[in-house]
């Protein structure tokens, strides 16, 4: 399964960065929401992918049951949805006000606003 | 000691003041301090003529061997003395000089504080101390050079020589980096002990070499020399300060203070000799062809400060002492001719040697100045010159290399120099008057009291020259590394070099007479010059823009896809190449473990993602980016991940109701770019995303470390009382780091709100 989630990975990246490229600023944010669950999953693959039980201590027990998914990737994870969601947001909102001042959402045509 | 090393830099940013309030009288007072430094260094000749040495140690950094270390023996009481000695002389000048310039404070600050520096450098002990010093000297060049800073020839020039001498400064730290590597110490004064060492390691060479680099540029040697004539856009005072009696024998005093440690190999003997020659040579050459009077005594300088070169690479005890009246004399007299140059610009308002003549008359004083001078620098009996010369002739003939051809050259080089003597000491003075710019005049007392007391000294001490013998003694014993004893006579016989002498001086005067009908019959000639050095540094500078023009223009471009293209194509190129260079392959493609279902999700995130780009709805794309986050969601669920689900669910619905509410209001998609332009980027992601699957396959199959979680497992319900591993590690074994995601997500949450808040402000001003 890592095999194919790399290839998706892979996938993701290529087009996220594809996205990244353009000189539209809503496909730079779709660019970067594509690449935050690259990464995301990028984590997600390289740390030992299991079909394991969960991180999650039953009732009555000291540890979980063996065998268990590593809980660590998971916070780190959990983390980085949380913060590319800010990102998101702010870089959405941003575009919205660049837009109503300008009137444009080519980033080329943004220059003269500068001056 | 060290209050006269560190005065000049205490009283230097008080000149200013001391100018506002005492005026006409500023240079006089200022001149004490000096002149009293002098004087503190006069009174140490007994007994360092008497063989003593004086030593002052602080430590600066000791753990990296640097200290703040001075040392006096013979050669930096000599430097010392000449130093403040001058520099006195200099502030009086000034005061004639610049009388009436709006930044005259100024200038005398630059010229205390360069006195300072070069006392200092010539006190070092320790090389770091030497070389912070040595390049303190080359910022007061800088300053000095630049005064008039409103021109932009006076910039360049300060320019070029701040960035030759700069680049020598720098090899030379290196250099002495070096050093102290090879020897073990910093203080020159151990180093001297560990010479034979030294010269046997193998990184002596390139430790000589750079070190050369910087005695040469800073002595205006061949390559380099080509920075001193253009320094003389410094007022006077600085040229006959700086740029002839003091700064620019720095380089000769490096390499005579480091002769007993670095000298007596032939790499030594052939690189000092051969440089010393070329520029003597070059030197000279240049100097009779000028018609500035100050650019005559610039390109005899370089010669001089050649001759003084090539004695130091002959090394021998002979040459040293020859080396050191040569500099003592050349001191004294090329001070004073600058000073009277100075004097004569200021007078008549040209230094232009064709629009000079007769003025002896008006001006008898600088002309009696002018005229001793002249004939010491003519190496003519009874004169501190003539001492100097012979001495220089008798060393080169008794010298261990090829002493037929250098004495030859010496010869050849000292008749233009002779010629260019002449031309600058005793042609403005003599023949019928001309008309100058300004009504000629004799120069005010401050002014023709340097020339004078300088030219005077030389006469002085050619006829008594026991009165510097001690002192010359025990500098030639610095040099050559042990005591030595030597007697210095104006009379030494009806010899060889007497012979030599006196062919000389014939020949200079023949130069000088037959000087005019040689220079127009050479003028075609003087366009070689365009070839030279200063060429090279020329283009040198230009290449240096264009290059920084040209990376600028290829990486600041300004537009954020071409740096995440650069970012992108960099990275895919050097993690590829040592990917594939270093790592071999073991790469297993199976997917015999995955379930059919599995399988087609990760299908349909590519297909989404892929979709995403493609659609040229804004709708269709932001269904598409819902798609992959679902299904990235699905696969949390899959392999154990349900709180990242939850997560993801939950964000994953947000993030699609904001795009649809933000985009709504967003123009719809259009194709800017060219297709040319999607394939190059299409190919360059698909290569980065082909990389990211490379790594990701190579990484999975390695495991550097066991998993760290186990800790996590079996603390998380006995410590912290919590089920969910993963929520006891973000509230509880990490928290501070999920107080700054917090952080992070409550500044995008005022950010947000800031920028929806301001929408009112912005409409209202359109």
């Amino acid at each position: 399964m890592e095999t194919i989630l790399a290839f998706v990975v892979g996938g993701l990246f290529a087009a996220g960065l594809y996205m990244m490229m353009r000189r539209s600023i809503v496909k730079l944010i779709i660019g970067l929401a594509l690449l935050s669950h690259g990464v995301n999953l990028l984590i997600f693959t390289a740390a030992n992918l299991t079909r394991a039980n969960p991180p999650i201590v039953p009732d009555g027990a000291k540890q979980p049951l063996p065998p268990v998914a590593d809980p660590l990737p998971q916070a780190l994870i959990l983390t980085a949805i949380v913060i590319s969601f800010a990102v998101l947001s702010f870089a959405l909102v941003l575009l919205h006000r660049v837009y109503q001042a300008v009137g444009t959402d080519d980033i080329d045509r943004l220059k003269p606003v500068d001056e | 000691m060290l209050a006269a090393i560190f005065s000049g830099f205490v009283l230097s940013p008080a000149t200013p003041w001391i100018q506002r309030y005492a005026r006409g009288a500023a240079g006089w007072i200022i001149a004490l301090l000096p002149l009293g430094v002098f004087a503190y260094f006069a009174s140490l000749i007994g007994a360092v003529g008497a063989g003593e040495t004086f030593t002052v140690a602080y430590a600066w950094v000791p753990s990296l061997g640097v200290g703040l270390s001075f040392y006096l023996d013979g050669l930096a009481l000599l430097f010392a003395l000449l130093i403040s000695g001058i520099g006195g002389l200099v502030v009086i000048y000034t005061g004639g000089y610049l009388s009436g310039h709006r930044d005259i404070g100024r200038f005398y600050a630059y010229t205390l504080f360069f006195m300072a520096s070069m006392i200092g450098m010539a006190l070092a002990d320790n090389a770091f101390t030497l070389f912070v010093f040595w390049e303190l000297t080359t910022i007061s060049s800088y300053l000095l050079i630049g005064f008039d800073h409103d021109r932009k020839g006076v910039r360049d020039a300060a320019m070029q020589a701040l960035l030759v001498t700069g680049i020598g400064g720098l090899a030379l730290f290196a250099g002495l980096l070096l050093l102290a590597q090879i020897g073990g110490s910093a203080e020159l004064s151990v180093l001297r002990g560990q010479a034979d060492l030294i010269r046997a390691h193998d990184l002596y060479t390139p430790a000589l070499i750079l070190i050369l680099l910087g005695a040469f540029t800073k002595s205006a040697q061949v390559p380099f020399h080509f920075w001193l004539p253009n320094a003389m856009q410094a007022p006077t005072p600085a040229s006959a300060y700086l740029h002839s009696a003091t700064m620019v024998k720095a380089g000769v005093y490096l390499l005579a203070r480091l002769s007993p440690i670095l000298g007596g190999t032939d790499a030594w003997r052939l690189s000092v000799t051969v440089v010393g020659a070329a520029t003597m040579l070059l030197g000279a050459w240049l100097a009779w062809q000028q018609n500035d009077l100050k650019r005559i005594l610039a390109y005899s300088t370089v010669s001089a400060l050649g001759m003084m070169t090539l004695m130091l690479g002959l090394n021998t005890k002979l040459a040293a002492e020859a080396m050191l009246v040569f500099l003592l004399s050349h001191a004294l007299y090329k001070g004073a001719l600058f000073l009277v140059a100075g004097a004569v610009d200021h007078e008549t308002g040209t230094r232009s040697i064709d629009r000079l003549g007769g003025l002896r008359t008006v001006m008898p004083i600088t002309a009696a100045a002018a005229i001793a001078a002249m004939l010491s620098m003519c190496s003519l009996p009874p004169f501190l010159g003539f001492i100097g010369k012979e001495l220089f002739y008798e060393s080169t003939l008794e010298g261990p290399v090829a002493a037929n051809l250098l004495i030859a050259l010496a010869v050849a080089a000292n008749m233009i120099y002779i010629a260019s003597a002449l031309l600058a000491g005793l042609r403005p003075f003599v023949g019928p008057s001309r008309s100058t710019p300004k009504h000629a005049h004799e120069a005010p007392l401050n002014m023709w009291l340097g020339p004078a007391t300088l030219a005077a000294l030389g006469l002085l001490i050619g006829v008594w020259p026991g009165s510097v013998e001690g002192l010359i003694e025990s500098a030639t014993g610095s040099i050559a590394g042990y005591a030595v004893e030597i007697e210095l006579y104006l009379w030494h016989g009806l010899n060889f070099t007497l012979l030599l002498s006196a062919i000389t001086v014939a020949g200079g005067v023949a130069v000088y007479v037959v000087r005019d009908r040689l220079h127009t019959a050479l003028a075609g000639l003087t366009g070689l010059g365009r070839w030279g050095a200063e060429r090279g540094y020329d283009l040198t500078l230009v290449g240096v823009d264009r290059l920084a023009h040209v990376t600028t223009r290829l990486l600041q471009s300004g537009y954020l896809r071409y740096y995440v293209l650069t970012i992108v194509v960099t990275t895919v190129g050097l993690v590829g190449y040592t990917l594939f260079s270093r790592v071999t392959p073991t790469v297993s493609l199976s997917i015999s473990d995955a379930r059919f279902y599995e399988i087609g999700l990760a299908i349909l995130i590519v297909l989404a993602a892929l979709m995403a780009v493609l659609v040229n709805s804004r709708m269709s794309a932001i269904a598409a980016l819902g798609i992959v986050g679902y299904s990235v969601t699905l696969i949390f669920v899959l392999f154990g991940a349900p709180d990242l689900a939850m997560t993801q669910f939950a964000v994953e619905t947000l993030t699609v109701v904001i795009f649809v509410l933000v985009l709504y209001r967003l123009p719809r998609f259009v194709t800017i770019s060219s297709t040319r332009t999607r394939i190059r980027d299409a190919v360059i992601a698909l290569g980065a995303g082909g990389l990211i699957t490379a790594l990701i396959l190579l990484a999975t199959r390695v495991q550097f470390h066991e998993s760290i979680a186990g800790y996590y497992l079996e603390n998380s319900k006995p410590e912290a009382h919590g089920h969910n591993i993963v929520n006891v590690i973000l509230v509880d074994f990490r928290g501070l780091d999920t107080m700054g995601e917090i952080t992070v997500l409550s500044l995008a949450g005022i950010g947000v709100y800031a920028l929806l808040k301001s929408r009112a402000t912005g409409r209202g001003e359109q």
